[in-house]
C-alpha cells in the first residue's frame, strides 16, 4: 500500500517534472557569423531606427554614460535589479550571432538566441504585437550599430527568480503572443496608433497597474503605474490632467511641448527623447489612440474653460504687484508656511508674466504632478529641478533639495497642492518626502 | 530681526522673510562673493552652500534658512590665506572674467566635503548646473581635480571637510 502510494507520487512529480520542462523548454538558434552592413538594405535600416526610437530601446539598453545599445542599465524591479543586455551586433557580448530568427523569437516569445528565458522587464508581451516587417527593420538597424564589447552584470535576483524556466509559467499565465489586431470600425490611424502604443511603444508598461507577479492587470488597463519611483499617471478617464488630453496636446508633448501640459519629466523624458526622429504621422497616430483611452475626459470633470478659468484665479499676479497685501499679512511666526515659501522661492517664474528664458511654466493649475493622487512626481521635481537633454536646448527648473528641508518642502507641497491643485491633500506626502530623499529618521 | 548663521557667525537681519539669501549677503552683510546672474537659479553664479549642500542663493528666501548653516566663498579663505580649492583655482589659472568663480568654488566645496576621491565623472555631474561664459571650463574642472587629489592625500583621515574654516 505504501509503496504503491510512493511510486504513485514519485510518478506524479516525475510527471510534473516532464510537463514543466516540455512547457519552459526552448531550443537554441544555431550562431551565426554577424552579417555585414551589406546584408541589409539602407530603407530598413532607416525604417528599424525610427522603429526602434518609437520602441525605447537605447532608453533602457543604454547605460548612464555608456555607448547606445551597450546595455548594463540597472533596472530596478519589485523583485530585484535587472541590468539590460548589450543589443550592438558584438558577437560576444551583443547579439552579434543571432539570426534574424532568434531575434524575432525573442521580441515575439522572450527567449534568448541559447533557448533561455528572458525576464518581462523586457516588454514583450507588448512586442509579440509587432509585425514580422518590422522586427526585420529593427533587427536591420540594430546589426548595422556599431558592436561594443560590454558584458552586462549580473542581476540580483533571489532564489527562485532567479531560475528563468519559471518565465515560461508566468509567460502562459500572461504573454497574449500573437500579432495586433485591427479594430475595422476605427480609422486608419488610430489603429496605427494602437498598433505602435500597443506593440513597440509599450505605453502599457508604465501606465497600467501590475498585479503581484508583475504582469499589468487587463481589467485595468492605462489606470496608471509605477515607473522608476515616478508615478506613471493614468491616461484612461481617470487621468488626473486637468485640462483633457485632446489629439493635439498629445502630439504636442510627444514632440517635446505643450501649453496645457508641458514636457515631459522623469522617465517619460527621454521616452520622447528618443521618439524625436519618429515619423509625424506616426507621433499623431499614437496621439490619436492615446487621446481615445480617455475620450476627452479626466478625473476633474472640469470643462477646459473652467481649468483655464480656474488657473487664472489662482495664478500669481506679474511679480511687482504680487498680492502683496495678503502675503505680507503672515507674520514672521508663520515662516513655515508654504505660501510664504512659494513666494520667495518659486514665485519669480511661476507666475504671470515672468520673462523666461525658453518658455514661461506652464501653469501649475494644470500639472498633473500637482493634481494628480501621488504626491512622488511634485516631491521629484521640486528637489531634483527639470533639465533638458544633454547638450539640448529647453526649460529648465532648479532644484531646490538643498535649499529644502522636509518640513520645509511639505508646508510648500502643501500649499501648492491646496492653492494650485484645487484638490483634497496627499495622505502620505510626509511619508513620501522622507522616503524619497532617504531621510526616514527610523 | 532673523538671526542667520554665515561663515560660523551668527548675523542679525533686518529684511523681509521672503528676501533671497543672495541679496542679504550681498546688501545687508557685504558679502560679495556670490554673484546675481540670472537671478531664477540657472546660471550658478550665486551659489552658496546650505548645511553643506550647494544652493541657488538667488531663489532661496531666507525664510528657510534659520538655524541653517550657510557659506559663502568667504568663509573658505581669503586672499592671504586661501584654501586648498581655491588655491587649486589659482594654480590652475581658472578665473577669466571671474564672474561665475565664487559660485564654481562653492560647489565645488560641496562635492569634496561629501566625497574626497570624486571621480572625473562626478566631478563633471556636479558642476553640470553652473555656466561660465568665458569659457574656462576645463580649466575649472582640472582646478577641482587638482584641489581634491591635493586634499584627499593631505587628510586621507578625516575626509575633506575642514577646508571650510
Amino acid at each position: 500500500m505504501w509503496k504503491r502510494l510512493l511510486l504513485g507520487l514519485i510518478v506524479l512529480v516525475l510527471a510534473a517534472g516532464i510537463g514543466f520542462f516540455a512547457l519552459a523548454w526552448r531550443s537554441a538558434y544555431d550562431p551565426i557569423d554577424p552579417p555585414g552592413r551589406t546584408a541589409f538594405d539602407d530603407a530598413a535600416i532607416a525604417r528599424g531606427a525610427a522603429l526602434a526610437g518609437i520602441g525605447d530601446c537605447a532608453v533602457c539598453h543604454t547605460a548612464a554614460g555608456g555607448e547606445a545599445y551597450a546595455g548594463g542599465l540597472p533596472i530596478p524591479t519589485p523583485f530585484g535589479t535587472i541590468y539590460s543586455t548589450n543589443i550592438t551586433p558584438d558577437p560576444e557580448t551583443g547579439i552579434g550571432r543571432w539570426s534574424e530568427a532568434a531575434f524575432r523569437r525573442s521580441m515575439r516569445e522572450g527567449v534568448a538566441r541559447d533557448g533561455s528565458h528572458l525576464y518581462p522587464a523586457f516588454p514583450y508581451p507588448h512586442f509579440t504585437k509587432a509585425t514580422d516587417e518590422d522586427i526585420r527593420a529593427i533587427y536591420a538597424f540594430l546589426m548595422t550599430r556599431e558592436p561594443v564589447r560590454a558584458e552586462a552584470p549580473a542581476n540580483q535576483l533571489p532564489f527562485p527568480l532567479n531560475f528563468r524556466p519559471l518565465m515560461a509559467g508566468w509567460n502562459l499565465l500572461f504573454l497574449d503572443e500573437g500579432p495586433f489586431r485591427p479594430d475595422p470600425n476605427q480609422s486608419e490611424a488610430w489603429n496605427r496608433g494602437a498598433y505602435l502604443a500597443e506593440g513597440l511603444g509599450h505605453c502599457g508598461s508604465c501606465h497600467t497597474p501590475v498585479n503581484a507577479l508583475g504582469a499589468e492587470r487587463k481589467d485595468r488597463r492605462y489606470a496608471g503605474g509605477v515607473a522608476e519611483g515616478w508615478h506613471a499617471p493614468a491616461l484612461d478617464a481617470s487621468s488626473p490632467a486637468p485640462m483633457p488630453w485632446t489629439e493635439e496636446a498629445l502630439a504636442n508633448y510627444l514632440r517635446g511641448w505643450d501649453p496645457h501640459h508641458g514636457l515631459a519629466a522623469g522617465p517619460m523624458a527621454p521616452v520622447v527623447e528618443t521618439m524625436k526622429d519618429a515619423p509625424a504621422a506616426d507621433i499623431a497616430a499614437i496621439a490619436t489612440y492615446v487621446a481615445s483611452l480617455s475620450g476627452g475626459r479626466t478625473a476633474s470633470r472640469r470643462s477646459a474653460d473652467q481649468v483655464v478659468a480656474f488657473a487664472e484665479e489662482r495664478a500669481f499676479g506679474p511679480v511687482p504687484q504680487v498680492d502683496r497685501p495678503k502675503i505680507s499679512a503672515v507674520q514672521a511666526e508663520g515662516l513655515q508656511d508654504g505660501e510664504r515659501l512659494f513666494v520667495g522661492a518659486c514665485a519669480t517664474c511661476h507666475h504671470e508674466g515672468g520673462a523666461l528664458p525658453y518658455t514661461r511654466p506652464v501653469e501649475l493649475s494644470f500639472s498633473s504632478s500637482v493634481t494628480g493622487p501621488d504626491p512622488r512626481n511634485l516631491v521629484r521635481i521640486v528637489l531634483d529641478g527639470i533639465h533638458p537633454p544633454e547638450g539640448q536646448p529647453g526649460p529648465i527648473m532648479p532644484g531646490f533639495a538643498g535649499a529644502l528641508t522636509d518640513q520645509q518642502l511639505e508646508a510648500l507641497l502643501i500649499y501648492v497642492r491646496r492653492h494650485f491643485g484645487n484638490a483634497p491633500a496627499w495622505r502620505e506626502l510626509g511619508a513620501t518626502i522622507r522616503d524619497i530623499r532617504g531621510s526616514d529618521a527610523s | 530681526m532673523m538671526a542667520l548663521d554665515v561663515n560660523g557667525t551668527t548675523r542679525q537681519v533686518d529684511a523681509d522673510p521672503d528676501t533671497p539669501l543672495l541679496y542679504v549677503l550681498r546688501n545687508d552683510l557685504a558679502l560679495n562673493g556670490a554673484k546675481f546672474g540670472c537671478g531664477l537659479g540657472q546660471c550658478g553664479a550665486c551659489t552658496v552652500m546650505v548645511d553643506g549642500n550647494a544652493v541657488f542663493s538667488c531663489v532661496t528666501p531666507i525664510s528657510l534658512l534659520e538655524g541653517r548653516r550657510i557659506t559663502t566663498v568667504e568663509g573658505l579663505g581669503t586672499a592671504e590665506n586661501p584654501s586648498p580649492l581655491q588655491q587649486a583655482f589659482i594654480d590652475e589659472q581658472a578665473a577669466q572674467c571671474g564672474y561665475c568663480i565664487a559660485g564654481m568654488i562653492m560647489r565645488a566645496q560641496a562635492l569634496l566635503e561629501r566625497n574626497a576621491r570624486p571621480s572625473d565623472a562626478e566631478i563633471r555631474r556636479q558642476m553640470q548646473p553652473n555656466l561660465c561664459r568665458c569659457g574656462t571650463h576645463m580649466r575649472i574642472l582640472r582646478a577641482v581635480r587638482r584641489a581634491a587629489d591635493a586634499m584627499g592625500s593631505a587628510s586621507a583621515a578625516p575626509a575633506g571637510g575642514e577646508a571650510r574654516l
